[in-house]
């Protein structure tokens, strides 16, 4: 049984690697009934893997038999790959005894798609509840909604699990229709729409009867692929502002296409885009985190970030007339928009300027990156800059550090030669 | 000049507080006993923990500091680092001297060094709570070996009892040579004398679990499989697991052989 263990588990955690979702934070499950784990509080990520993301869950398909052909997706029907299968008893003990010793948070499970929606949808239900039930699990549990599951089904799952996540996978219904016929945009919103319906329902219900039970209270998220199709970041910024106002879901992920599809409806690269992931992702932070709104950071004007320098930065050298910030007096939001300063920084900066004014080595000490901070903020009206520089040349002054602006253009010459040779 | 000496626990240096006060002679230096270099000049005030005097400082420190804010003076004190005696003294004597609330006084230099003492230690916390790898033993028990930069232990305790109530476990600090058990009802602090070969993973064949090789090979499968080679980043990957912690993960041993 042990080496067919082991293929299985080669095979259906490769295919579910592509889904970069690994978060285990937000639940709020205690273990109350001397059972196994405890969900409650901030996430941990147990590894990492040397591609540096967090290894959190026990991240699997279920299986990987699809009957579904989407351009994007390893696991499609038309691609010749292994096909394997956990039981749902074979699920059960890896996520029990990975949990045991400490290797991991909990269980994400997601699936293809074998004989039906529905059928595929009520097996990853089942495993969770058998989890939940039989074994007193009280770790965290991450179920994938089959775009197109029934209602009763996705309202059973989020009874188990503790966040739930539709992907919407394309971010435009027109390349969802290109790459992945089998599905539509609408069969992603309904069951999204549903869940924000289900957790909100839930919530009022808790408010009333402390015993109520609670649904998915890790709320929901989802994924769309960056690189795949033709659509730029403005596009992808305005949909998942859009998704966030009005689904309320917790994240929406972001995935570099990894060219590993021949398919031909894919187009060719040599690498996946994971500068632009990051940037996309700094851009994601801003509107949850810092304030901004999707149309601050890229508009039709500009519709792509800046690969080369962070979507704040960007803001803020389009937008000198709000600068310099003097940190002793200004307001907290405004404090926050400052390049190299983050909001624990921000937040000593309000708190320490009750006590004494602050001057720039305070705001060393304190964590703050002058490097790119100086040229937007004052410390009791005086700068670090002797002169006002254009954007043009602050810019080159962070990319290429303090030296002159001679030796900027050798090395931008020099990283031309490398990439000729 | 005064040369502060205590039994080197948390007490003992409340107590050292507690003196200092009393005296109006502050201190030049504090040390653990065994520690402390003899000097020629000044005094040298050997302090005996008084539980009664500890919890006066303490009830004080109570009155006028937040919740967290008790919690940061107390992991500056499992800091350990050079100096973190002083830095405590420093901050308990600017509570008591201000009239408001100093918290969040960043300009102050011993709050700022609580403060970021206090971060450091629990990120140390966070990472021992994500890194502790247990290997099951042949008689039912999931044991783990740490050896912390911070004494952390206390602090992590709460975190595996909440989580493990059901199986019983030891997680054991091979520097400090102290460990935590639980027994399925509560969670003692134990010195076993654990001899220094065994100090570290992995367990004996004959004491491990007979199902334990598979999951930790397994668990190497899984690690191995969710790589997405195209992405490599190796600097990024050093970043979140300093190759300090590696001896702890299972999933970064030498494979088996298959």
């Amino acid at each position: 049984m042990e080496s067919r263990l082991i293929e299985k588990l080669s095979i259906l955690a490769d295919a579910a690697k592509y889904d970069v979702s690994c978060s285990s934070s937000g639940g709020k499950r205690k273990n109350e009934n001397k059972g196994l784990g405890n969900a409650e509080g901030m996430g941990i990520c147990h590894s990492y893997t040397e591609d540096g993301r967090c290894v959190s869950l026990l991240k699997i398909l279920l299986t990987n038999h699809c009957i579904y052909d989407c351009a994007y997706c390893v696991t499609r029907k038309s691609n010749d790959v292994k096909r394997a299968a956990f039981t749902v008893q074979e699920v059960v003990d890896l996520t029990i005894n990975f949990y045991r010793r400490n290797y991991i948070e909990g269980l994400f499970l997601s699936s293809g798609i074998f004989k039906n929606v529905d059928y595929t949808m009520e097996r990853l239900v089942r495993v969770a509840k058998k989890l939940r039930q039989e074994h007193k699990f009280n770790g965290y549990i991450h179920l994938k909604t089959i775009p197109g599951a029934s209602e009763e089904l996705i309202k059973e799952a989020g009874l188990y699990a503790d966040r739930l996540s539709v992907n919407i996978e394309l971010p435009s219904e027109m390349s969802l229709q290109q790459l992945a016929p089998e599905k539509s945009y609408k069969e992603v919103l309904e069951p999204m729409g549903s869940i924000r319906q289900q957790l909100a329902q839930a919530s009022e219900e808790k408010k009333l009867f402390k015993s109520a039970p609670s649904f998915a209270p890790a709320g929901q998220s989802t994924q769309l692929i960056v690189g795949a199709s033709a659509e730029n970041d403005h596009q992808i910024l305005q949909l998942s502002s859009q998704l966030y106002k009005d689904y309320s879901l917790k994240r929406v992920y972001y995935s570099g296409y990894v060219p590993i599809s021949s398919d031909s409806r894919m187009p060719i690269m040599a690498e996946p885009p994971i500068i632009r992931e990051n940037r996309i992702y700094q851009a994601d932070w801003l509107m949850r985190f810092y304030g901004f709104e999707a149309k601050e950071i890229v508009d039709e004007q500009h519709p792509n970030l800046d690969l080369d320098i962070d979507p704040k930065l960007g803001w803020a050298l389009r937008h000198r007339h709000v600068f310099p910030v003097e940190v002793n007096t200004a307001d907290y939001e405004l404090i926050l928009r400052v390049p190299g300063i983050g909001i624990k920084s921000a937040q000593k900066i309000v708190s320490a300027r009750r006590f004494a004014q602050l001057n720039f080595e305070h705001l060393r000490q304190m964590g703050v990156v002058l490097k790119r901070a100086k040229y937007f903020i004052t410390c009791q009206t005086k700068s670090l800059q002797r002169q006002d520089f254009e954007s043009e040349l602050i810019r080159r002054k962070i990319l290429f550090g303090e030296g002159s602006v001679r030796s900027a253009l050798l090395k931008q010459q020099l990283d031309l030669f490398k990439q000729v040779g | 000049m005064h040369f502060y000496t205590y039994d080197g626990s948390f007490e003992g240096l409340l107590t050292v507080v507690f003196e200092a006060f009393e005296r109006k002679a502050w201190p030049t230096s504090i040390e653990p006993e065994h520690l402390a270099q003899p000097s020629m000049f000044g005094e040298h005030i050997a302090v005996v923990t008084d539980e009664e005097k500890a919890g006066r400082v303490w009830q004080g420190l109570q009155k006028k500091l937040s919740i967290n804010a008790q919690q940061a003076l107390y992991h500056t004190y499992l800091w350990e680092q050079a100096g973190f005696e002083q830095t405590i003294f420093d901050y308990i004597k600017l509570v008591f001297s201000s009239t408001q609330s100093i918290e969040g006084h960043y300009t102050a230099p011993c709050v700022l060094q609580v403060q970021q003492a206090a971060k450091q230690v629990h990120r140390e916390k966070h990472r021992m709570e994500a890194f502790v790898r247990f290997q099951k033993t042949a008689d039912g028990l999931y044991y783990a070996t740490i050896s912390p930069d911070f004494n952390v232990l206390p602090l992590i305790v709460r975190h595996f009892e909440k989580r493990y109530a059901d199986q019983r476990w030891v997680i054991y600090d091979t520097n400090r040579r102290y460990g935590a058990y639980y027994d399925l009802s509560q969670v003692a602090l134990v010195n076993l004398e654990v001899p220094p070969h065994q100090r570290s993973m992995p367990l004996a064949p004959e004491a491990r679990d007979a199902q334990e090789d598979s999951y930790q090979q397994l668990w190497q499968v899984y690690f191995s499989s969710v790589n997405i080679p195209e992405r490599k980043n190796p600097k990024l990957h050093l970043r979140h697991m300093p190759k300090r912690y590696w001896k702890y993960l299972s999933e970064k041993q030498p494979r088996a052989l298959r």
